[in-house]
């Protein structure tokens, strides 16, 4: 076969049909003046030798027909034939068209979209090779995932053999001072061997060594492509060369692939070593020993998971006398073993789980609308197809008519939808609660897509098939006949189910979101335990060597530290509009890392083995009157308490309870932190604040001076109470801060309701997302009941008219329809009922506060639900009244 | 494609064509006519299922065509063998005999 010559040959009758045809035509006429030519060359007279010739040639245009329709351009002739007869089908429904192709594209989209947000986090393998051998190891606090000491990674490290290495890792934020502004860069203290367990290299330089990681070692950073880039102009001659970083000079020894992400620290961009003291293990009041590390692992090749989790488990339950624990440390409730990725995703995966299930739906109701309408549109089309047949068209050339049909259907509807889930997914990235991990990894996921647009197709292709062919085989005929569908029972019972289940799906979807945004109300109506409301909170740091201990005055540098913040918040106290100020080392709400928060409590007489976790809080005279967090007994703390007067301390009326049940708390002492610190005496008694979040009734705390803490903290929150509006004093409250020392950066400037209203993003995120699916179940369901009814109403105009004619009255035909489309409504929600009761109990999960069977939360949706599906009924219903029984009778 | 009404045995079409030009350039009712005389009036060929097979056999590369003047000077399309044609009937020719002697023998021993 010549190749060439059937595409050039096709191509040129594909574009130049009317020479085609003139040439065809030309060749038969040819062909008949010859035969005619020949007959009367054999004598024949004139007209017997045409008729003779016109014997021969036949019929010309079935000829004609013959020869155009060989070849493959023809094909493609008569297939583009039925696109453009498609497209104007298509542009004379515009109703149809635009609710279908919407439809399609908002089922395709959403699902794409969700689809392609959750897949980094909860399918897509972590982008590290071999990362399903990375496992993340947790000492644990009452069943729950808390941080582990330096101590318990020292000796993890020396007795398992199931790893190949095993590293550690805790937040470090280095100040950098460039010509602008003093910039706080996130990063991370990491031991030797992380980069090797997560199996990354650097691009430039080289990877940390055991040689780094030794006290008093080299001071070196790792850069993060990014940052080298931003900071440093992409230089390679950076490698070598020291930078400074909160006063101290660092060497750059490597940079990392552009490629690499960090998924246990999104924002990293830095990275040294920790440089923990091995030999500062034996004194456990030491940093080395306190609980403030992550730990990651990965396994020697071939050790199975299960394996190297009952290793570990088996080092905890059997301490060694060379490797002694402390209290908190003791790893008596055993250690939690997880794999990178599950443990990455544990926190999100109910919610979205939760959100995957809902678009499900969503995409559910979409095909179910989309069978609908096209189940809907061949039954007002059983009379064209049948002309259609009657005029000689093959069962397969309506059949071929009609999946192009779908298929432009689908197409328009995946275009859109393509549109919809770029939205979407940028949407659901501004969207997404600062917990969401790998956001960045977040891209269009084109299998979900190909997914979610075939089945929408199939469905949309099925759906107009299906009635058709069985209207082909037996009813070509008989379809013309009756051009009013007195027979379509059958069809329109597969509506009226169809129509049942989008109400049942709707449902479901709207109970999930009625509960969640009722748990909302509840969550941000729950009292935080002190005043959010004009209350502007700053984060400022104190970096420099001034601020070190280790210069050759003991306790100078704290005295600074003290010193810088003390003058800085007296600077604050200055800024006209200003009512109250203080600070804290620990900010309620705030996303203040649990490590730095928690602290073991020992009150006097308590056994030396017992211990309580309590938020320790060093704070400033009159942090609690400016927080407005109220006194139960006893005095707040004030300037009396300074470095050198007694140490004292307020409790939380939560810890107060729980250790003095009679109420005889003041005047007992504890200790908070390492052990060879002075007691603290208890002078008072304040109320409980939710520190993590709102939803979380964590609150046993321990407030002290921060002047007698046992160090002193670099990093503090100012609070400022205003008179107006607290956003405002934003700038002021800055400059007032810089004026004191201009290098010091001050980071997370928020006002306490934003704050507050940041840690419910996740719970808000997953409301938003079923609260917008709630809404288009609605609508698609609406759409759904309006399309069944209105056809029906159609169908039965000559029922209708007649009844009418009897004397029913306008009302009775209202109440008729009206009834129809109610019962349908009544029959899906009954359905939904049960769908949403197993729903709700997936939910209960994310629900804060609020019974998953909150009865105001269900009628109000059922009584949503129901007005909107009347109010789809009331259309038809009123076209119904409006049918004149005299044009009815005339036409009968 | 092929019209039932044609009497050409099926499958045989492309090779009677062939066969036709291998004599000489010829147009379209010629190859008619000289199949219908060659074959003493046992195959008729209609003018569709002829241009069907003509257009196949020239996009197969077997056939040129081109437009010139016929004897009693009329304008008409005269198609040629072209060197894959002629090749094309040769295998057409020599699978024919091969298996309409085949045939013959079987019918032989059938008597």
């Amino acid at each position: 076969m010549s190749f060439p010559r059937q595409l050039t040959r096709g191509l040129r009758d594909l574009f130049r049909p009317t020479a085609r045809t003139r040439e065809l035509d030309e060749e038969l006429q040819q062909f008949y003046d010859e035969a005619a030519a020949d007959a009367s060359s054999r004598g024949l007279a004139p007209d017997e030798a045409r008729r003779a010739a016109q014997r021969q040639l036949g019929n010309p245009s079935a000829a004609r027909e013959q020869v155009r329709s060989f070849g493959w351009e023809n094909t493609l002739r008569e297939a583009l034939a039925d696109l453009r007869f498609a497209t104007r089908h298509l542009r004379s429904n515009p109703g149809f068209a635009t609710v279908a192709a919407l439809t399609l594209a908002l089922g395709i989209g959403a699902a794409t979209a969700i689809f392609s947000a959750v897949y980094p986090v909860l399918f897509q393998p972590l982008p590290y090779p071999h990362a399903g051998r990375i496992l993340t190891v947790w000492n644990t606090y009452q069943g729950q995932r808390f941080e582990a000491a330096f101590g318990t990674f020292r000796e993890l490290q020396q007795r398992s053999r199931s790893f190949d290495a095993m590293a550690i890792f805790e937040p470090w934020q280095p100040a950098l001072v460039t010509a602008t502004q003093p910039e706080r860069l996130q990063g991370q203290a990491v031991s030797a061997g992380f980069f090797h367990v997560l199996g990354v290299a650097p691009a430039l330089g080289r990877d940390f060594l055991p040689a780094d990681d030794l006290v008093n070692g080299p001071a070196v950073v790792i850069l993060s492509d990014r940052l080298w880039r931003r900071q440093f102009h992409a230089d390679p001659a950076l490698l070598g060369r020291s930078i400074k970083l909160s006063d101290t000079n660092f060497t750059v020894i490597g940079v990392l692939p552009a490629s690499f992400e960090d998924v246990l620290a999104p924002s990293a961009e830095i990275w040294t070593t920790a440089q923990y003291d091995p030999s500062k293990l034996t004194a456990f009041n030491t940093w080395a020993w306190g609980d403030h590390l992550r730990i990651i692992a990965r396994l020697l090749p071939g050790v199975p998971r299960a394996q190297a989790a009952d290793e570990l488990n088996a080092i905890a339950r059997t301490p060694w006398p060379q490797f002694p624990r402390p209290r908190w440390a003791s790893l008596r409730q055993g250690l939690i073993v997880d794999s990178l990725q599950h443990d990455l995703a544990h926190t999100v995966q109910p919610a979205l789980l939760a959100i995957l299930g809902a678009v499900f739906l969503v995409l559910a109701i979409a095909c179910v609308n989309v069978l609908n309408l096209v189940l809907a549109r061949s039954a007002q089309r059983r009379g064209e197809f049948s002309m259609r047949g009657a005029l000689g068209a093959s069962r397969l050339r309506i059949l071929r008519q009609l999946v192009t049909e779908s298929l432009l259907l689908a197409f328009l509807g995946g275009s859109l939808g393509i549109a919809f889930a770029l939205a979407g997914i940028r949407a659901l990235v501004a969207l997404s609660p600062p917990a969401m991990p790998r956001l960045n990894a977040v891209a269009f996921h084109p299998a979900a897509f190909l997914f979610a647009f075939s089945l929408t197709a199939l469905v949309g292709l099925i759906a107009g098939l299906v009635p058709t062919l069985h209207l082909t085989r037996h009813h070509l005929q008989s379809g013309l006949r009756q051009t009013s569908a007195r027979a379509s029972r059958g069809r329109s019972f597969a509506r009226r189910a169809l129509v049942v289940s989008e109400v049942a799906l709707a449902l479901v979807l709207l109970v999930s979101a009625g509960l969640l945004l009722h748990s909302m109300k509840r969550l941000l109506a729950v009292d935080p335990g002190f005043e959010p409301s004009h209350l502007l909170t700053l984060q400022v740091q104190s970096f420099g060597h001034r601020f070190d201990d280790s210069s050759p005055s003991p306790g100078a540098g704290s005295r600074a530290r003290w010193q810088f913040f003390r003058q800085a918040l007296d600077a604050v106290r200055q800024v006209p509009g200003v009512d109250q100020a203080a600070f804290t080392s620990l900010l309620p709400l705030s996303d203040a890392p649990q490590v730095e928060a928690v602290y073991g409590a020992r009150f006097e007489g308590d056994p030396p083995q017992a211990g309580r976790n309590v938020f320790r809080y060093a704070v400033s005279p009159g942090y609690c009157q400016a927080m407005s967090i109220p006194l139960r007994a006893g005095r707040f703390l004030d300037d009396r308490d300074t470095a050198d007067a007694p140490h004292v301390a307020l409790i939380s009326e939560s810890l107060a309870r729980a250790r003095f049940p009679h109420g005889d708390a003041l005047g007992k002492r504890l200790k908070v932190g390492p052990d060879n610190q002075p007691w603290f005496t208890i002078i008072g008694v304040v109320g409980n604040v939710r520190q993590t979040s709102l939803a979380l009734d964590e609150s046993a705390a321990v407030y002290i001076p921060a002047q007698q803490s046992w160090f002193a903290d670099s990093t503090l929150s100012f609070i400022v109470r205003t008179r107006g509006d607290a956003a405002a004093l934003a700038p002021a409250a800055q400059h007032a801060i810089w004026s004191i020392d201009p290098t010091q950066p001050i980071v997370r400037v928020l006002t306490m309701n934003r704050m507050r209203d940041r840690g419910e993003s996740e719970r808000r995120f997953v409301l938003t997302l079923f609260e917008t699916f709630g809404l288009v179940a609605l609508l698609l369901a609406a759409v759904g009941i309006y399309g069944v009814l209105s056809g029906s109403v159609v169908e039965r105009h000559r029922e209708i008219g007649v009844r009418a004619a009897l004397g029913a009255t306008r009302r009775q035909l209202l109440t008729l329809v009206l009834g129809d489309g109610m019962r349908l409504t009544a029959i899906g929600m009954a359905i939904g009922l049960l769908g949403a009761l197993a729903a709700s109990q997936a939910l209960a999960a994310l629900l804060y506060g609020t019974s998953r069977l909150d009865p105001a939360t269900w009628i109000a949706v059922l009584a949503l639900l129901a007005l909107v599906a009347a109010l789809a009924c009331l259309l038809p219903a009123w076209r119904a009244a409006r049918i004149n029984p005299a044009t009815t009778l005339r036409a009968e | 494609m092929s019209d039932p009404s044609t009497d050409v045995i099926q499958g045989t079409m492309d090779m009677l064509i062939l066969n036709t030009l291998s004599l000489e350039p010829m147009h379209g009712f010629g190859i008619a006519r000289r199949v219908e005389q060659v074959s003493r009036g046992v195959f008729k060929i209609n003018p569709g299922s002829l241009l069907t097979a003509l257009k196949r056999l020239e996009r197969a590369g077997w056939l040129d065509s081109e437009w010139r003047q016929t004897d009693n000077s009329r304008r008409a399309r005269y198609y040629s063998l072209t060197r894959a044609g002629k090749k094309q009937l040769e295998i057409e020719t020599a699978d024919w005999t091969r298996r309409a002697a085949a045939i013959a023998r079987l019918l032989r021993q059938e008597a």
